[in-house]
């Protein structure tokens, strides 16, 4: 079975952004890493290799300077490479970039696509849907458990309030959330093998697209504004007289505000 | 800090301090207060092929050689003393001597296992009246037919009893270096017992105690090199040894320095961050300096060895440098805690606690000026 995984690369997440004149993330100013999210499904990628077989193919959209933390994902891992790269496609919006893996994803035969539930840079989790309906295949989003079996997947989607159980034929796209399984550490055998694993570098040309559709002429979003989050606020102290009193304050909060 | 290292040293380092910081800090302290040798961070480091760093490549090892070896040790040894000295005694002086002078069927059987984690080893020189004259030690290998039967009582045994294999230096002939053999014991063979784990300042979770030898039977193709050789198969061992040792002490004052500077940004007296007074400010200063002179020692010294060019001085000087950088750092640590430096609740007074042995074990610092100035003396 051949799977390839979307993975992308962002800035450091812990460190507070900085941003561009053009409201977008001043990527040069953070340090880049494996988006945290993707590394889930690079893990579910290699786990359903290791029942099956086949092969794991990493799929990035980014600056050359993304074969670094491709090398991550290799190192756990991932069989090949392939990288997007091309300066026009500098300021593309969800829609584009789903366009530009499509179009790349259109040389491949694969069985399975998996992505990350979203970056941790913007935060949309539009792509993997996006990509799904371009390639015009079964979107299974959001799933925190993964099966393939006779040539259909399924997955646990995680709703609000439980799961939903949903099958689908293969090829298909399935985004994985958060703890759907511990993504590994890389042993150092393959940080070693992964220095001679190949990652095939493509342009726009390559894939036979114009670079007015893309970058961002091609855009159909634009960003108008950024604004910092608003300052967190106090909190409320409470001070009740026995445990009991303390669990239902808690209780009653956490039900009011429809936590549960 | 990065400058020497090649991007495959420093991949290592990354993967090293991401195991250290993530699997490893956050039990620390809990080893320390429990003494518990933590046999699932063990089973950890083999996962990430960490075990084998020294081993041949033919041999299931990684074969990177000693300076990505003190890389790694260091990354552990910020967090945690205790398994750093677990592992880097596996590593070195517990597998190293058999890659140095092992027979091909030595090397067969025992590092594909040793690389991989599934045994862990250990080194027993020193005995209760035998310690810096090593070799006068008095453990006897008495060779009868094809095996030999030892005897004798080892002791402060790093890795005692959770070790599967122990190099174990042996009297095979007269008195002195020459009289001396080495042999690969195997946990299970009849007659080795264990004594309980000595109750030490420091290192908790890293057993060190006796070794009994009550007529064990060592067969013949488990002396590691020559009859009569096993004096320098220890030194040797130590020689690169104190590599490792080095990089721990590195680690344990690297680790103290961090904690401190954050303690010291934080804790306000006076109206302001105690940091900002030039007297911490001057302790963190030298504290810092010292550290990084004496990870740069440990790396020329290392390098020299993956040259194999002679490092015998080089590693001698960086121990006793950067162990006794660490007793000084660590303590200077303490002080800049305060009175919280001396309570378990924080973690500092553990870095001091382990940094006094690295002073001692692998040549006590006292020894390491005499192989100092024996090698200056040495014939030039
Ligand atoms: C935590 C720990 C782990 C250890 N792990 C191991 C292990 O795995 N395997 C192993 O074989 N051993 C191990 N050791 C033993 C260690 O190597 C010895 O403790 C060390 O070599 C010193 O020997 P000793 O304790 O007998 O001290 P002694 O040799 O009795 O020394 C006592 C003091 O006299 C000084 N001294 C001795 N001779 C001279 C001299 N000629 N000139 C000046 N000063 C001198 C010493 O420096 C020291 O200060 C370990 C020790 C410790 C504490």
């Amino acid at each position: 079975m051949n799977i390839v995984v979307c993975v992308k690369q962002v800035p450091e997440t812990t460190a507070p952004k900085e941003f561009g004149p053009d409201n977008r993330i001043n990527r040069a100013a953070h340090e880049a890493v494996v988006n945290p999210f993707d590394e889930y499904a690079i893990e579910a990628g290699l786990q359903l290799k290791e029942k099956h077989g086949g092969e794991v193919t990493i799929l990035t959209m980014g600056p050359s300077g993304a074969q670094d933390t491709m090398r991550k994902a290799l190192a756990m891992g991932a069989d090949r490479g392939l990288l997007v790269s091309d300066p026009a496609l500098e300021g593309s919006d969800t829609w584009t970039t789903a366009y530009v893996l499509a179009q790349a994803l259109r040389r491949e035969e694969y069985d399975l696509i998996l992505t990350g539930m979203e970056s941790t840079d913007a935060r949309t989790g539009l792509v993997p849907a996006a990509l799904a309906e371009q390639l015009g295949l079964p979107s299974l989003t959001y799933a925190s458990s993964v099966e393939v079996e006779d040539g259909n997947v399924s997955v646990r989607r995680q709703v609000t309030g439980g799961y939903e159980e949903v099958r689908g034929p293969t090829p298909a796209l399935v985004s994985v959330v958060k703890g759907v399984n511990e993504p590994r550490y890389p042993s150092l055998k393959g940080i070693m093998a992964a220095k001679r694993k190949e990652i095939t570098v493509l342009d726009l040309a390559q894939l036979e697209i114009q670079p007015d559709e893309v970058g961002a002429a091609g855009a159909k979003t634009k960003v108008l504004d950024v604004t910092p989050r608003p300052e967190k606020q106090a909190g409320q102290v409470i001070s009740p007289d026995s445990p009991e009193e303390a669990a239902r304050i808690i209780a009653d909060f956490l039900q009011v505000n429809k936590f549960i | 800090m990065s400058e020497g290292l090649t991007a495959e040293q420093e991949m290592i380092r990354d993967a090293a301090r991401t195991f250290a910081q993530e699997i490893v800090a956050p039990r620390a302290a809990e080893i320390d207060r429990t003494h518990d040798f933590p046999a699932d961070l063990v089973r950890r480091a083999a996962q990430l092929d960490l075990m084998g760093i020294i081993v041949p490549e033919e041999y299931g090892g990684t074969a990177l050689g000693h300076l990505a070896f003190a890389v790694y040790v260091e990354e552990v040894a910020a967090v945690s003393g205790a398994l750093a000295v677990i592992l880097d005694v596996h590593s070195s002086v517990g597998t190293e001597p058999i890659v140095d002078w092992g027979s091909d069927e030595q090397k067969r059987r025992y590092l594909p296992r040793l690389a991989a984690g599934e045994m862990l080893g250990a080194f027993a020189l020193t005995e209760p009246e035998s310690g810096s004259d090593a070799a006068s030690l008095q453990t006897t290998a008495e060779r009868v037919g094809d095996r030999y039967v030892l005897n004798g009582t080892k002791t402060f045994i790093t890795n005692v009893g959770v070790a599967d294999l122990y190099i174990v230096m042996a009297r095979t002939g007269g008195p002195g270096a020459r009289g001396i053999s080495a042999f690969l014991v195997e946990k299970g063979m009849k007659g080795l017992g264990f004594g309980q784990p000595m109750h030490k300042m420091g290192l908790h979770g890293s057993p060190t105690g006796e070794i009994l030898l009550d007529d064990v039977e060592v067969p013949e193709e488990n002396r590691l090199g020559p009859e009569g050789a096993g004096f320098k198969v220890a030194m040797k061992a130590l020689d690169s040894g104190r590599i490792g040792i080095s990089a721990q002490a590195v680690g344990l004052a690297r680790g103290a320095l961090d904690l401190a500077v954050e303690y010291a940004k934080q804790r306000v007296q006076f109206g302001q961050p105690i940091i900002q007074f030039e007297g911490i400010q001057f302790m963190i200063a030298d504290m810092a300096t010292a550290v990084d002179a004496a990870r740069l020692m440990t790396w020329d010294a290392a390098a020299a060895c993956d040259a194999a060019e002679p490092f015998t001085l080089l590693a001698s000087m960086a121990k006793l440098f950067a162990t006794d950088t660490a007793m000084t750092v660590t303590t200077d640590a303490v002080q800049i805690f305060g009175g919280y430096g001396y309570i378990k609740e924080f973690p500092v007074e553990r870095f001091m606690r382990d940094a006094k042995a690295t002073q001692i074990y692998e040549g006590t610092n006292q020894i390491q000026r005499i192989v100092i100035a024996r090698e200056l003396l040495r014939g030039d």
